[in-house]
């Protein structure tokens, strides 16, 4: 079990750690529930430095990234990011990330913790172009400070306009008292904030300062259990639930970062799937009536007939209700289609809804 | 760790109060603190007989869903309907306003299969 550089300062902050993707994780501090909004109404910060960096760089460097990567890179621009996946040869996707140019032949793939190696030796096997690829993974920290309050909170603590940093943009510059630190208008919230990439011996640093400068802000640390929660109100898919090797991304809504403007990986077939549509989708769902769905609970049709699988449910902390992800045939799929979610021997009545659950 | 000496206990983390035939059925505070936030309690088994060990209902924490397990058999003769709207009531409030069901108990020679507080203490290690 690997640990981050912070887990000594998560223990003594009274988190709950445990097991994920490899890495002893803060799963939550005070409660997930005081957690979540924490980060909706005011900012809470994140210790996600299991995720995964990958500098690949060189001549060819864009080339290789076109050759994985469903979006077209070549519309980012020095301080730019992109969100992203590479798509499998058998119509799954590998992983998603997120993809930053740094320099005019250098960029940042940040990848999800568990697809690490995975990810590593899949590029790797694309790379007949001669880019360079590193590793950075070991060596980088990352915290997401996010929440509406952020921008405010977080100001005192660098010469760079926070307020200036559009949505997937970044800057590199001084933070906290460190020089060459990403500053990355991202996260995985909905709510608003950064995403801040340093290296291992300066995070604490980092993390005391964030403490100190949010302190009348309400700022509290925040496990991942409540990035679950926040990340599920917004719909957004978390690889291994709502998206992995078997599904693909037309399938999953990710056609808005699926471009066929380029050849990619699979690229063709993908093309295909599109124009001729889908046979399941991934929808978003609200329960009619009490109840949480689960990962892999069944969703049925009035008849009780199997039409598909959750593939992530919780109660939402800020509506109250219950909701979900899943995959259901293309018949179930349209916004307001009424279907029924199995919770142990009950089938609870739900309707298909629009993203985001939460609208702010 | 609140343990409180006059209940019993089971080794899922249930306390028991009796009063006369009727049982009064919660989870502990060690219970309430593992599963982290509460946000569902279902118990659909009221007017059910049911032996010891049957589940009698479900508690739902953010991430995770268990099984809750009727430590005496008998007749399951009311539910908290508080915890319908505020099942958080489990977490701040486990042996008092936080308790689930209440049972006619058909055997009350099982209550000797229960754990005292100090049995469960050393348990759960506190």
């Amino acid at each position: 079990m690997k640990n981050t550089a912070l887990t000594k300062t998560h223990e003594a902050l009274g988190a709950k750690l445990v097991p994920f993707a490899g890495y002893n994780m803060p799963v939550q501090y005070e409660g997930v529930n005081l957690e979540h909004e924490t980060v909706r109404n005011a900012v809470g910060v994140f210790d996600v430095s299991h995720m995964g960096e990958f500098l690949i760089e060189g001549e060819n460097a864009l080339a290789l990234i076109q050759k994985v990567s469903s979006n077209d890179a070549s519309k980012l621009s020095i301080g730019k990011a992109q969100y992203s996946c590479m798509p499998n040869e058998d119509g799954g996707i590998v992983d998603d990330l997120i993809i930053y140019q740094l320099k005019e032949t250098q960029y940042l793939l940040v990848v999800n913790a568990s697809n690490i190696e995975k990810d590593w030796n899949w590029i790797a096997s694309k790379n007949d172009v001669g880019a360079t690829m590193r590793n950075l993974s070991d060596e980088y920290s990352l915290l997401a400070i996010q929440g509406p309050k952020s921008i405010e909170a977080m100001q005192s603590l660098t010469s760079h306009d926070l307020a200036a940093i559009k949505f997937y943009n970044f800057e590199v510059g001084d933070f906290a008292g460190i020089d060459n630190v990403i500053i990355s208008a991202t996260g995985y919230t909905g709510s608003g904030g950064f995403e801040i990439y340093v290296k291992n011996e300066d995070v604490q640093q980092v993390w005391d300062k964030v403490f100190e400068a949010g302190a009348d802000y309400g700022i509290k640390p925040i496990g991942l259990a409540a990035r679950d929660t926040l990340r599920l109100e917004m719909g957004y898919c978390l690889y291994g639930n709502d998206i992995d090797d078997t599904t693909s991304p037309i399938e999953a809504g990710l056609g808005w970062i699926t471009k066929f403007t380029k050849d990619f990986t699979n690229s063709e077939a993908l093309k295909a799937q599109k124009e001729a549509g889908v046979s399941r989708k991934l929808i978003a769902f609200e329960l009619d009536e009490r109840g949480i769905p689960r990962h892999d609970y069944e969703i049925v049709d009035a008849e009780g007939n199997i039409i598909g699988k959750v593939t992530s449910g919780t109660m939402s902390p800020s509506l109250g209700k219950g909701i979900g992800l899943g995959y259901v045939t293309t018949d179930f799929s349209k916004v307001d289609s009424k279907i029924y979610i199995q919770v142990r021997k009950k089938a609870i009545p739900a309707t298909v809804v629009k993203l985001p659950f939460y609208k702010g | 760790m609140n343990i409180p000496s006059e209940l019993k206990y089971t080794k899922d983390h249930e306390w028991i109060s009796i009063e006369g035939d009727v049982a009064t059925i919660g989870i502990t505070d060690f219970a309430q603190s593992e599963l982290g936030d509460i946000v569902y309690v279902e118990v659909e088994t009221v007017d059910e007989t049911l032996d010891a060990e049957e589940i009698f209902g479900t508690v739902e924490a953010v991430k995770t869903v268990s099984d809750l397990f009727l430590p005496l058999s008998g007749e399951i003769i009311e539910f908290n309907e508080v915890l319908e709207d505020e099942p958080e009531k489990v977490n701040s409030d486990p042996y008092g306003d936080g308790w689930m069901i209440k049972v006619k108990c058909s055997d009350l020679s099982e209550v000797e299969n229960l754990l005292s507080a100090d049995d469960y203490k050393s348990l759960v290690g506190a």
